[in-house]
């Protein structure tokens, strides 16, 4: 069985580690604040000028001068600091964010990323993602391994505009973690009840299938 | 003698001398702190030509959108413009000029032209459509392209408190670009929530410092909100336990 997006974010937040710092995108990416273990401290990270993001506001607590980069009206947690958009993208592009997990159209096998724009039909502009995925060491790409019609997102290369170059290393699909290395997509798990088989069907870039690939655990 | 009061007692005043064809730096993220009196004031003006600079490109019906029925925009910079069937059907026909960059290249692009930096290098947007034309230079072995400062003709700015003298306060993630395109304006115009009188404000606490501000007016604000979310109240509370 496929992920479902509340099943991405549950295997998201298994790489999540104690103290680290992390910007979450739009999409998935916002649902892994709910499968934060309890026995770690994270702190959000928002690129319009919020660290330490808290959970969404009760209708007593919503305030318009407190939103997140998704534009949702949120609360602050303990700890929190406000600053400005240069401040916080100079904690993005200085590369002091430990973790950014972000969504993509397609994803290719030398780390490229295709993610804000496709000519003629969504040109809505990057926000933050070319500064997230140019500034940070450690990202994660959340999407699904292909398309409606079974049209592969993991390719030899990207077909759309560039959001970053040769900058992915981690990509979990809805299907499989994979990772990027070499010039080539690396299976490192697969989806609960999902084939091996299945996921070079829906890889079109080179995939390396090395021993027995384990099922994630959830 | 003004000396350094700053204070105007009109939106005509605030933006008076802004003229066709004129650059404008707009705080806000969203429509979050948005100046939205400044903004209805050039819409009310019907300046023409306008390059915007701004993270967004307001609603249909509010923030900068409302520059858009009447084609005061002639190019916008931005990082993200949707939310705007409007801004989208200008923008498809070629009546509208979008330059899209990064949201972090937009903020150093502010705060360089406030401080007098022409230019930066950057390694956002390296080996995208938005590094094209652009010059490239490797340092330590990694590409970085060269992005241009921006200034503006004006500035418009939304605070939260302001002193007579334009020290100003922000509160909350209304700050956002509003300290970085306050730098960066020839004319720098801010609105506020509230003046208070010279000595008020804790030196410490003051976010922008006045001398980058040229005008301070008191409004009164909408603050609409794009995405309102919630969670239930905790049924303890909401019992009063």
């Amino acid at each position: 069985m496929a992920l479902s997006r509340e099943q991405i974010a549950q295997r998201v937040a298994q790489e999540l580690k104690d103290g680290y710092y992390v910007n979450l995108g739009i999409g998935i990416p916002p649902l892994v604040a709910n499968f934060i273990p309890d026995d770690i401290e994270v702190m959000l990270q928002s690129e319009n000028g919020l660290l330490g993001m808290g959970q969404f506001p009760t209708e007593d607590e919503i305030d318009a001068d407190l939103i997140n980069a998704g534009k949702q009206t949120v609360t602050m947690a303990a700890g929190a600091s406000i600053f400005d958009s240069a401040e916080s993208f100079a904690m993005i592009r200085g590369g002091h964010v430990d973790l950014t997990v972000l969504g993509a159209f397609e994803v290719d096998v030398n780390g490229n990323i295709a993610s804000y724009m496709i000519p003629g039909k969504l040109i809505k502009g990057m926000g933050g993602a070319m500064d997230l995925v140019a500034g940070a060491d450690n990202i994660i790409v959340t999407m699904t391994h292909a398309s409606k019609h079974g049209v592969s997102k993991l390719l030899s290369n990207c077909t759309l505009p560039l959001t970053g170059k040769g900058c992915i290393k981690k990509v979990l699909t809805d299907l499989a973690f994979i990772e990027i290395r070499d010039g080539k997509f690396h299976l490192l798990e697969r989806a609960p009840g999902v084939s091996v088989e299945e996921i070079i069907k829906l890889t079109d870039g080179e995939l390396v299938v090395s021993g027995e690939i384990a099922e994630m655990k959830l | 003698m003004a000396g350094f009061d700053k204070v105007v007692a009109s939106y005509a005043e605030a933006m008076a001398g802004l003229t066709d064809n004129m650059t404008v730096i707009a705080g806000g993220f969203g429509l979050c702190g948005i100046p939205e009196n400044l903004i209805s004031e050039i819409e009310r003006k019907g300046t023409k030509g306008l390059t915007l600079v701004s993270n967004n490109c307001g609603v249909d019906d509010f923030g900068l959108g409302v520059l858009l029925p009447n084609r005061q925009i002639k190019k916008i910079i931005a990082s993200y413009v949707g939310e705007n069937a409007e801004f989208e059907r200008q923008m498809m026909a070629g009546e509208l000029e979008v330059e899209l960059t990064p949201q972090g290249t937009l903020a150093e692009k502010m705060r360089a032209g406030g401080a007098g930096i022409p230019a930066f290098f950057t390694a956002t947007g390296v080996g995208t459509p938005v590094a094209d034309g652009k010059e490239v230079r490797s340092f330590n072995g990694r590409d970085y392209i060269l992005e241009e400062a921006i200034v503006g003709d004006f500035a418009i700015i939304k605070a939260w408190k302001a002193d007579r003298y334009g020290n100003l306060v922000f509160r909350k993630t209304a700050r956002n670009f509003n300290p970085l395109a306050a730098t960066a304006g020839k004319i720098t115009v801010v609105e506020v929530e509230e003046i208070v009188e010279v000595g008020e404000l804790d030196p410490d606490q003051i976010h922008t410092p006045g001398i980058y501000v040229n005008r301070v007016i008191q409004g009164s604000f909408e603050k609409r909100i794009e995405q309102r979310t919630t969670r239930p109240a905790d049924p303890l509370i909401a019992k009063g336990a």
